[in-house]
Parts: C-alpha cells; structure tokens; sequence
C-alpha cells in the first residue's frame, strides 16, 4: 500500500486517517450487530442507513487515501478551503430543504383538508413539524456554524486546521446525524423533547462528533501564529463548549434495550421540564446567538473593511452574555410546577439579558461608522445590519415576553411564533445569507457575485416575506391570547377554542405567503451562488486574495 | 443537602460568578490592554497566508 511509505514519510496526517478510519470502523461493526438484532423497525431502518453510509464514508476514505502518493492533503501551507466549500453547499441546500418543509406544515395549517393524507402518516403535522425546525437550526444554521468557525478559526490564528482528516469527519459526521434526526422525525422515533427529539443512540453519535469539534477548534487554536485570539472565537468557542454541556445533560436518557430505538429520561416532572427549558433556551443563546455572533464579528468587519466599532465592548458584550445567558430558561415555564422563586429567576435574567444584546447589536451596527454608503451599495452588508436590526428587535421582545404578567398573554400563543420566526428567519437567517454571499465568492476565487441584482432581489422578498409572516403572527397571537381569556356574563369562557383556530385562518395564509416569498429569496441565492462558483457574469475571472481586503491603508483613523 | 447547596449557591457562588465577571471588565478596560485590542480588531482585515511552522 502506497499510502504506508507516505505515511512513515510525514507523521502526524496518517494518524488522523488512521484513527478516523478505526472509529468509524468500530461505529460501522457496533450498528452492524445492531441491525442484525434491532428490537424495532425503526431501530433496523435507522442502524442499515448508518451502517451503509459509514462503510461508503470508510470506502471512499480508502479510495482518496490511495490516490495521495507523495501529495500531502494537509500541507500547513495552505488554509483547509475545501471543507467550508463543502459546508456552504450542506448549508444552502439543508436551508432550502427546511425553508419548504416550513412551508408545507405553513399550508397544511391553512388547509387542513388539502394537506391531510391518512394514508402517509409521516406526512402529519406533528412528524414535519420537528423535521422543520430541526432542518432549519441544526442543519441549516449548524452547517453554516461549523462552515464559518472552520473558516474564520483558520484566518484570525494564521494556522491551517489541526487534526488533519478529523475536520472532515465532524463535518460528515454531523451530516449524518442530520439524516439519521431527519429520517427519525419522519418514522416516528422522538423522546419529545422540544430541539431535542432525536433518540439516545443518534445523541450518543453527536456526542462524539461534537468533541471532535471541539478538539479541532482548540487544536487549531492551540498553534495558532497570532498572539490574541480574536473575540470571534471566543463566540465560536462558547457556542462550540456550552453545546456540548447542553445536549449532554438534557439527553441523559435509559435506553429500554441497546438494540431498541425506545429511552426514557433520566429525570421526570418539573425537574424535568426544567433541564429540557434550561437547554432549549440556551440552545437559543449558545447556538443561535453566540455561534451568529461570531459571525457578525468577523463577517462584517472583512466585509466593510473596518476594524469593529469597540473590541472592548466586545469583550463585555462577550463576558455577561455568557454569564447571564445560562440562567434565562425558566421564563418558558411561568405559572407551572416550577418554583416560583426559579420563574423569578428566569424573567430578571431575561430582562437583564436586553443590556449585553443591544450593546453586541451597536458594536456591529456601529462598525460601519465612515461607511455608511455601503447599506445603499452593497446588498450583502444591507443584509448583515438588517439581520442585527431584526437581532436588536427579538432581543427587546424576548425580555418583555419573559415578564410573567406579559407571559400570561403570550405563552401558548402564534406570538410565540411571531418571535422565533423575527429572531430565526431575520436574525440567523439574514447573518447566515450574508457570510455564505461572502464566502462564496472568497473561497472560489472570484472577484464578485455572479449577480448584484439577484441579490437586491433576494434581499427585498425574503425581507417582505418575514415582514409578512410576523405581522400576521402578531396579530394572530393578540387576538387568540385575547379571546382565551374572554369571559361572559356568566363567567364561562366566550369562545370554544375551535373559534380561536377558525379566527386565524386568514393570518395563516398571509403567513404562507411570507414563507414562500421567503423560500423564493433563497432559491434566487443558491441559483446566484452556482454561477458565481462557475465564475458567470460579474463573478468572471480569478482572483488571488479575498477581493475586499486588498486595500488595507482605508482604515478610520482613531 | 437541598438547603446547603442553595445557600451555597446564594452566598458563595454568586459572589464568585461577580467576581469573575468583575475581572473580565477590568481585563476589557485595562488602561494597558489599549493597544492589544487595536491591534487585534485590525488582525481580521489583513490577508496572511498561513504561517508555516
């Protein structure tokens, strides 16, 4: 075997080929045993899709190796590109993927009768549902965090990505975990835990590719070459860290049998919907916040080329996000078994939260300062400062609706989903939209976007369509929370709640609406981003260096 | 053990968690630290191959 000499030759990247191939080696024996003894359906279905994707990865892992002679795939000299090449592409076609299953479960609440097949169970409601945000968060957003941090991680310490082959086995790895959550959703397997419906064994799976992550995040900034560590790491490192911690403890579950898709959590009651808020909110603030953030503070300044407003508020705006975040999650759980001391707890957190939030929100606003004209000229950058005016905006409604007497109104209410969706399609969206626009053009080498115009487009329909989608799920949510509460003479309820769900038929076709303006954006960008890769229109020609960064003498002067 | 933990929690820990999101700011504001923070806000906008070890 070729791959022997070379590897005598350079030590260090054959033993990451070597470990990678044994681990999932192991995995690819232990599902195999599985498969052939599964308590259930679901358990066989889901351990043959595992199995044959593992063996395919070690195949084409053996087939690659063989084909390296006396190529070094992990030359220091060069910056690991072609991962987050790979992650950009999981990314837009995850967020297409979950953008239309949004869309359906939209419609299906619209048109019950049109979208109801009692013949394809996996069609129901309560089955896309959790494909939908799990498609969206997980796959969309976490493939376009695992893309980013590998990017901007590589950049900010001037070092190539540590670990040689295990990069690419968090990046499959988490894929795979994405399919296996997916096709679970679909057959039904879930624990029912909100952001954590997946079984024991595919959370077993993401514990060890989140640690792998992990160890290639602090390996690659263990050599870095620059002595600082730049505060998007930070972000990076605490959404990288605190995840980890999370999904851990909310998943602590007994399995009923090692061959059996079935568990049972580990805690019960109030405790239980505790651990469960305490993870599902900080999902929101470790995942969806510091991992965006990060983005932010990389993705803006590169973009306007400007150092960001104030890396001191940025390190403040970094210390008491982690320190308040963590207590925030009892504000999901007012006038329940919880504690009221712990609900108390919750909502003063929360609204101590709006303080860090706005100041991040400044800090990348701000960065502007001296380069305004861009929000008029440059699409992308309109649309990064339009996600932080949408982060700013959730981040003051989360507080208030975090305040019991607020709560009572809200919770239960499609307000709820007027606030996820302002702070998930607006916030993480649009950040996410403008890196990949960013990226794209940086990581294929050339000097713009295929399309500026497509660009505008995209800008303004998914703009309109969340616009869309959260007025009508205000006024939705209002008016339910309203007519739950109202009472007759007679002190019975007024309405039947069957009312409150025929009252809001009209909102929810608008709210469709939005979503398919929305979908329609992100299918103008994947268009616009193929072409650019294959170097069309404004994106002709090559470039050496990220086309923003050639003039680094246009800075402020301070 | 519920209530020790509590008081603990109460006394103790929150003092510490003040503390060391005390020392965090004096780091962010440190006179001294004025010259890194610039230098490290300027690192992403400049193009660096990587350094080979």
């Amino acid at each position: 075997m070729s791959a022997n000499t070379t590897l005598n030759e350079r030590p260090g990247w054959g033993f990451s080929i070597g470990t990678v191939s044994l681990l999932v080696g192991a995995v690819a024996f232990g599902v195999l045993m599985i498969a052939a003894n599964a308590a259930d359906p679901m358990m066989a279905a889901h351990a043959w899709i595992f199995f044959f994707l593992a063996v395919t990865g070690l195949l084409v892992t053996g087939l690659w190796a063989g084909t390296l002679q006396k190529r070094n795939p992990f030359d220091p000299a060069f910056y690991e590109d072609t991962i987050v090449k790979f992650g950009v592409v999981a990314a837009m076609f995850w967020g297409i993927a979950g953008f239309l299953v949004g869309l359906i479960i939209a419609l299906q609440l619209t048109f019950p009768n049109l979208f109801y097949f009692p013949d394809f169970g996996w069609t129901n409601f309560g089955r896309l549902r959790p494909l939908h945000t799990s498609a969206v968060i997980f796959a969309f957003g976490g493939n376009v965090l695992i893309a980013t941090s590998f990017y901007v991680v590589q950049r900010t310490c001037r070092t190539r990505l540590a670990g040689g082959l295990w990069p690419w086995f968090v990046f499959w790895g988490y894929n795979l975990f994405i399919c296996i959550a997916g096709t679970g959703y679909l057959l039904g397997v879930t624990q029912s835990k909100e952001y954590a419906e997946p079984e024991w064994y595919a959370d077993l799976w993401l514990t060890i590719v989140w640690v792998a992550y992990l160890l290639v995040f602090l390996g690659t900034l263990w050599k870095r070459k620059e002595p600082h560590i730049y505060v998007a790491n930070w972000f990076y490192l605490s959404f990288i860290v605190t995840i980890a911690m999370l999904h851990i403890v909310n998943n602590l579950a007994i399995p009923v049998s090692l061959t059996g898709s079935k568990s049972y959590q580990l805690f019960a009651g109030v405790q239980d919907a505790l651990t469960q808020w305490w993870y599902g909110h900080n999902a929101v603030g470790f995942f969806l916040t510091t991992g965006f953030l990060a983005i932010m503070y990389y993705f803006i300044p590169k973009r306007v080329n400007r150092p960001v407003y104030s890396y001191r508020l940025s390190i403040v705006h970094f210390w008491s996000l982690i320190f308040i975040y963590i207590w925030a999650g009892p504000h999901h759980l007012h006038y329940t078994a919880l504690p009221q001391w712990a609900q108390t707890l919750g909502m003063v957190f929360s609204v101590m939260l709006w303080m860090p939030s706005w100041g991040g929100m400044i800090n990348g606003v701000m960065t502007l300062s001296g380069a305004w004209d861009k929000l008029r000229t440059d699409p992308v950058v309109r649309m990064m400062i339009v996600a932080l005016a949408f982060y700013g905006m959730s981040t003051f409604e989360g507080p208030l609706m975090s305040v019991r007497a607020v709560n009572s109104l809200s919770h239960y209410t499609e307000w709820g989903i007027a606030h996820v969706h302002s702070g998930s399609m607006g916030w993480v969206g649009f950040i996410s939209f403008g890196a990949i626009y960013c990226l794209v053009p940086w990581l294929w080498k050339r000097p713009a976007l295929y399309s500026k115009a497509l660009v505008e487009w995209h800008f303004w329909l998914a703009t309109l369509g969340i616009l869309f989608y959260i007025v009508a799920m205000y006024v939705a949510g209002i008016m339910e929370g309203f007519m739950w509460r109202a009472y007759n003479e007679f002190g019975f309820l007024e309405y039947a709640f069957i009312e409150t769900v025929k009252a809001k038929h009209i909102m929810y076709a608008v709210r469709a609406g939005g979503g398919t303006l929305f979908l329609l954006g992100a299918l103008l960008m994947a268009y616009n981003l193929v072409r650019t890769a294959l170097g069309h229109g404004e994106a002709r020609g090559d470039v050496e260096t990220t086309p923003i960064a050639h003039n680094p003498a246009l800075q402020p002067a301070e | 053990m519920y209530e020790m933990l509590a008081s603990f929690a109460q006394t103790w820990g929150l003092g510490f968690f003040v503390l060391m999101f005390l020392v965090a700011v004096a780091y962010a504001l440190w006179p001294g630290n004025r010259d890194t923070f610039r230098e490290a806000a300027h690192q992403p906008l400049i193009e660096k191959a990587p350094s080979d070890d």
